[in-house]
């Protein structure tokens, strides 16, 4: 199904995408103050964006009838009412959520425990396995079950950008949605039977993350 | 390792938190950095060992500029003042990280943190984590930790702020004794004199960012170079209008000149006690403050109040007594100089004990 793929893509983007601009934003002193402050306000539009503005945006830039959009069709890549299109529009609303989550994580800790193992003769990518990842750790799932939950149940976004064309571009929530309008409420059911059952499970698995992370 | 820094600067935005800091340090020496809060005593050392790039200025170890160098390259051990140890390893890879590191084979690994560990009284402890242990504790694990990868340099920013006054005395023994087992070149910050007199081969003083004065702590206690050192060091009185103390009146000619005086330069008795009764001034006791191993008295002479020590074994003073007071030797500056001036009514210069 659309879904599952849409949320293992956009899961494992904004991990380590999410992880990667957190450390920068936190943690790099040759990036400016002013465009420190400029990528941090960026990476909250999402959230004072709607959903539903989001995808239009995404149409907008990149619709058919667009110049980039016209180019990329051109080149057979079929951006807007295809799976391309729909994940981006779910990772334009849940990108901030990893962002949010490691950010404080990486302020609380500080750097001294870094700047340590450099004077150990650890380089960079060493030290961020071995002393910044075991800290951040649970942060980071916490942020992967939330961007879950959030690309599953997205809907406003999606529904914009995918044209909800039937068995193609169709994803768990538009679905429920689409049976709802045709009075076809038992199916309409089964489906957000499961998508709540998922939903639960992931509420477990939050309370857990949550209580490894306080832990450390 | 032998260093030498050049006009170090380092500007933060528009704040100089450190201007033009130049010496030199043998191999082999413990530095004691001091100076009060804000001094720029971190950025020296952070700068040293490549965690803060100068603004402008050289650092040369053996000779060889290493501005360029990252900290991975410099071969220094750094102590950070509130440790910063890995907190989710436990001791025993806190130590190792180092030596992991550099892909030593496990045996030699094993080897040389047990006999650190053994080193710094921390056998037993090696499964433990940090948060497992005492303040003392840590701090021997990060100095393991520092020393594990054999650096040429130790870098020690306030080593003991956090430990309890009693524990301190007995650590920077320790630390001393470690050191010079060692042998390896040291810089410790510290706040407290005392620590940097006791410890240290040689002192440094800076204060707003500027290097003040380098020397051992002997002659930074006899001959201070700048006023800030001779006021920073001891609990010297600032007199500013010198002509009141009796053996001095001369000084007085210099327009704009004061005096500071230390207590170990001020000899304070009842009548008749001292000696040279004809270069004393009358005195009245205002405080007296009790230091464990002596008084730190308080005493007005001519409306200037001046700080001296009292012995516990000789006849202990009460407030508003009359005493009889000597200034032995003063230190004078004015804006353009700066030098000492032995009381000019002492016919024989009297010994004095630090
Ligand atoms: N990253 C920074 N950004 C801006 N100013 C800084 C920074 N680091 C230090 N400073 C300023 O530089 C000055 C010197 O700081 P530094 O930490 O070197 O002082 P210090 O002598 O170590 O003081 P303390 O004894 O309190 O530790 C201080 O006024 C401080 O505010
Ligand atoms: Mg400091």
């Amino acid at each position: 199904m659309m879904t599952v793929i849409i949320v293992i893509i956009v899961t494992a983007i904004n991990t380590v995408f999410g992880v990667m601009l957190a450390l920068y934003l936190v943690r790099a002193d040759w990036i400016g103050q002013k465009l420190k402050r400029l990528l941090n306000s960026l990476v909250d539009l999402p959230f004072a964006v709607s959903p539903v503005i989001g995808g239009l945006m995404i149409v907008l830039l990149l619709g058919p009838n667009t110049v980039i959009g016209a180019l990329l069709e051109g080149a057979g890549f079929k951006v807007v009412y295809a799976l391309p299109g729909m994940t981006l529009a779910t990772l334009f609303v849940t990108f901030p959520i990893m962002v949010r989550e490691v950010m404080p994580v990486l302020q609380e800790i500080g750097a001294q425990q870094e700047e340590a193992a450099s004077t150990l003769g650890a380089y960079p990518w060493y030290t961020f396995w071995r002393v910044t990842w075991p800290s951040i750790r649970w942060g980071v799932i916490y942020g992967v079950v939330l961007t879950v939950a959030r690309s599953l149940g997205e809907f406003g976004a999606v529904l914009v950008v995918s044209g909800n064309i039937i068995n193609k571009t169709q994803t768990a929530t538009t679905l429920v949605y689409q049976d709802v309008e045709n009075f076809n409420v038992a199916a309409a059911n089964g489906v957000a039977l499961v998508l709540a059952a998922f939903s639960a499970l992931l509420l477990l698995m939050m309370e857990w993350a949550k209580k490894r992370k306080e832990v450390h | 390792m032998h260093i030498e820094v050049r006009g170090l600067n380092k500007s933060f935005g528009d704040f100089h938190a450190v201007s033009d800091v130049s010496f030199e340090i043998e191999k082999g020496k413990l530095i004691g950095l001091l100076g009060p809060s804000g001094g720029g005593k971190t950025s020296v050392l952070r700068m040293l060992a490549g965690l803060e790039t100068p603004t402008s200025g050289d650092i040369l170890f053996h000779g060889k500029r290493v501005n360029d160098l990252p900290p991975q390259e410099r071969g220094i051990g750094f102590v950070f003042q509130n440790y910063a140890l890995f907190k989710h390893m436990t001791v025993y890879d806190n130590v190792a990280f180092g030596l992991k590191v550099k892909k030593q084979p496990k045996d030699r690994i094993r080897e040389r943190v047990m006999s650190l560990l053994e080193l710094t009284g921390l056998k037993g402890f090696e499964h433990r984590y940090p948060h497992q242990l005492s303040g003392g504790q840590r701090q021997r694990v990060a100095f393991a930790r520092a020393l594990a990868p054999e650096p040429q340099l130790l870098l020690l920013d306030e080593p003991f702020a956090a430990i309890d006054a009693k524990i301190r005395t007995e650590l920077r023994t320790w630390l001393k004794e470690l050191i010079d087992r060692v042998g390896i070149t040291s810089i410790f910050v510290t706040h407290d004199q005392d620590e940097a007199i006791e410890v240290a081969d040689e002192i440094m003083i800076m204060n707003k960012g500027r290097l003040e004065q380098k020397g051992t702590p002997w002659d930074i206690y006899k001959n201070p170079e700048t006023p800030f050192v001779a006021s920073f060091i001891g609990e010297s009185t600032i007199v500013h209008d010198i002509g009141r103390i009796k053996g001095f009146e001369e000084a007085a000619v210099w327009e704009g000149t004061t005096a500071l005086i230390r207590p170990e330069y001020i000899e304070i008795g009842k009548a008749g006690e001292i000696r040279l009764q004809s270069a004393t001034m009358e005195g009245r006791i205002r405080q007296l403050h009790f230091r464990g191993s002596e008084w730190l008295v308080e005493v007005d002479v001519n409306g200037t109040t001046l700080k001296t020590y009292r012995s516990l074994e000789k006849e202990a003073f009460h407030p508003g007594e009359e005493v009889s007071v000597l200034v032995h030797r003063a230190y004078l500056f004015n804006e353009r100089d700066s030098w000492m001036m032995e009381n000019r009514l002492k016919e024989d210069p009297m010994p004095i004990h630090i």
